[in-house]
C-alpha cells in the first residue's frame, strides 16, 4: 500500500455502470445514419461507439453507460437518433 | 489523417465512460477533445472542482492518463513542481492543468500567476462554467452579471450577480505570455488545433473553454452544445487567440446574434427584464468591438515593464 492514495488501475469508473441514472434511451434508426461522429465526439459518457450493422457502418449507444441526457439525438444533423423512453 | 472532420481525429480514448458527471454535462467532451490532441505522452493536474469530484471517485478513475490532484489554490503550483521535475530528468512530457472558473480566476490565481511569471512550460485550461457548480451553485468571479445562483438570488433589489464577469484571458494576456486562447467544444476542430498549437509552444500557455452546466445554468441536458453554439454565435463567448502578443478572432460570425436568444435559453437569466437585456446586449457589442480594434493594432500584450 502506497502512503497516499494511488489508484494504479487506469480507466476502472467503468466497473460502474452509469446507465441505471437514465429515464430515457436513444434509439438509432440505422438507415438514417450517415456515421459522421457528432454522437460520438459530443457523447458525454464517452458512450457512443461505431458499430456495424447490416454491413453498414453506424454509431450506437452502449446503454450500460448512458445517461439520457439526449445530447446525441439534439447535435444529430440528419435527425437518425430518437430519444424513447426506458422502460427498465 | 484528416484533422478537419470528426472522424479525422486520433481515436484512442484518454477519458472513458462511468465517471459520474451530471447528465449532460459540458466538460468531458473538452477532455475527451483536449487529451486526443495531447496524445498519451501527457501528465494533467487536476485543481479541485467538479471534474475532480466526478472523475476520480476513489478508488476509481476515468482518466487514462497520469493524473494527480490538487487543491483548489495550487493546480498551477503543483504543474511547475511537475514540470520542473521533468525538465531535470530531461523528459519531454505535455503537463496540462484543468481547472475549473472557481480555481482558475478566483482561488488558483496567484499559483497561475506565478506559473506564467516563473515561465513553467505547462497548459492550463480552464474549463468555465461559470460558477462553483459542485458544491452547489456559488457565485464566482466568472459568473456573469445578473446571473442568478444560490449566493445572488433573485429579488426585488438584487438581481442576481451585480458585478460583471472578471476579463481573465486578458489578465493573462496581459503577463506577457506566448498563447493565450479562448474556444469552444462546439468548434472541435478549433480546440483541437489550439491545443496542438499551444503544446507547441515553450513557456506557459492558458486556454479558456466554454463549459455550460445543466444544473448551475438551468438548461435542459440535451441542449449543451446548442448552448456554446450561441454564446459564441451571440458574441457572449468570443473565440480568439493572442499569440506572441497578437490578438486575432478566430471565428467571426457574420452578423451576432441577439443576446436573448442565448439569455432566454437558461434558467439563471429567466427573471431578466427588457432593461436587464439590453444592458448586456450593449456590453456584449461593446467587448466585441473592442477586441475588432485590438485586433487592428497587432502588438498589444507584449510589452512588459
Amino acid at each position: 500500500m502506497s502512503k497516499y492514495p494511488v489508484i494504479k488501475k487506469v480507466g476502472n469508473t467503468r466497473e460502474y455502470k452509469t446507465g441505471s441514472w437514465k429515464t430515457m434511451k436513444p434509439v438509432v434508426i440505422s438507415e438514417k445514419c450517415i456515421g459522421c461522429g457528432k454522437c460520438w465526439l459530443f457523447c458525454p459518457e464517452n458512450c457512443i461507439n461505431e458499430i456495424i450493422k447490416n454491413k453498414k457502418k453506424i454509431f450506437e449507444a452502449d446503454l450500460d453507460y448512458c445517461k439520457g441526457c439526449g445530447i446525441c439525438a439534439e447535435v444529430c444533423p440528419v435527425k437518425a437518433i430518437i430519444m424513447k423512453e426506458d422502460e427498465e | 489523417m484528416n484533422k478537419k472532420t470528426i472522424m479525422g481525429l486520433p481515436r484512442e480514448e484518454f477519458f472513458v465512460s462511468g465517471s459520474r458527471n451530471c447528465a449532460g454535462c459540458g466538460f468531458p467532451s473538452i477532455i475527451r477533445i483536449v487529451t486526443k490532441a495531447a496524445g498519451k505522452n501527457t501528465i494533467i493536474v487536476n485543481a479541485t472542482g467538479c471534474m475532480e469530484v466526478v472523475s476520480t471517485p476513489y478508488p476509481q478513475t476515468a482518466w487514462k492518463l497520469p493524473w494527480v490532484h490538487a487543491a483548489f489554490e495550487n493546480a498551477a503550483a503543483v504543474a511547475s513542481g511537475v514540470e520542473a521535475a521533468l525538465k531535470k530528468l530531461g523528459k519531454n512530457t505535455n503537463v496540462i492543468v484543468f481547472g475549473g472558473d472557481g480555481g482558475t480566476y478566483d482561488i488558483g490565481l496567484q499559483a497561475l500567476s506565478g506559473m506564467v511569471e516563473r515561465g513553467h512550460n505547462v497548459l492550463y485550461i480552464c474549463y468555465d462554467n461559470e460558477a462553483y457548480e459542485n458544491t452547489g451553485i456559488q457565485r464566482s468571479s466568472s459568473t456573469p452579471k445578473f446571473s442568478w445562483t444560490t449566493t445572488t438570488p433573485i429579488g426585488k433589489k438584487i438581481r442576481g450577480k451585480k458585478q460583471w464577469k472578471k476579463p481573465i484571458s486578458q489578465i493573462m494576456a496581459s503577463h506577457g505570455m506566448s498563447y493565450v486562447a479562448t474556444a469552444s467544444p462546439h468548434l472541435h476542430i478549433d480546440l483541437f488545433n489550439k491545443v496542438k498549437k499551444a503544446l507547441s509552444i515553450k513557456g506557459p500557455k492558458f486556454i479558456r473553454v466554454i463549459s455550460p452546466c445543466v444544473i448551475g445554468w438551468k438548461i435542459p441536458s440535451n441542449k449543451t452544445i446548442e448552448i456554446e453554439e450561441l454564446a459564441v454565435e451571440t458574441g457572449v463567448f468570443p473565440i480568439y487567440e493572442v499569440l506572441e502578443g497578437e490578438l486575432k478572432i478566430n471565428y467571426k460570425p457574420k452578423k451576432l446574434k441577439p443576446v436573448k436568444e442565448y439569455l432566454m435559453m437558461q434558467g439563471r437569466f429567466k427573471h431578466l427584464n427588457e432593461k436587464e437585456i439590453r444592458v448586456i446586449q450593449e456590453r456584449v457589442k461593446k467587448h466585441w468591438e473592442h477586441l475588432l480594434k485590438l485586433e487592428k493594432m497587432g502588438r498589444i500584450y507584449d510589452v512588459i515593464l
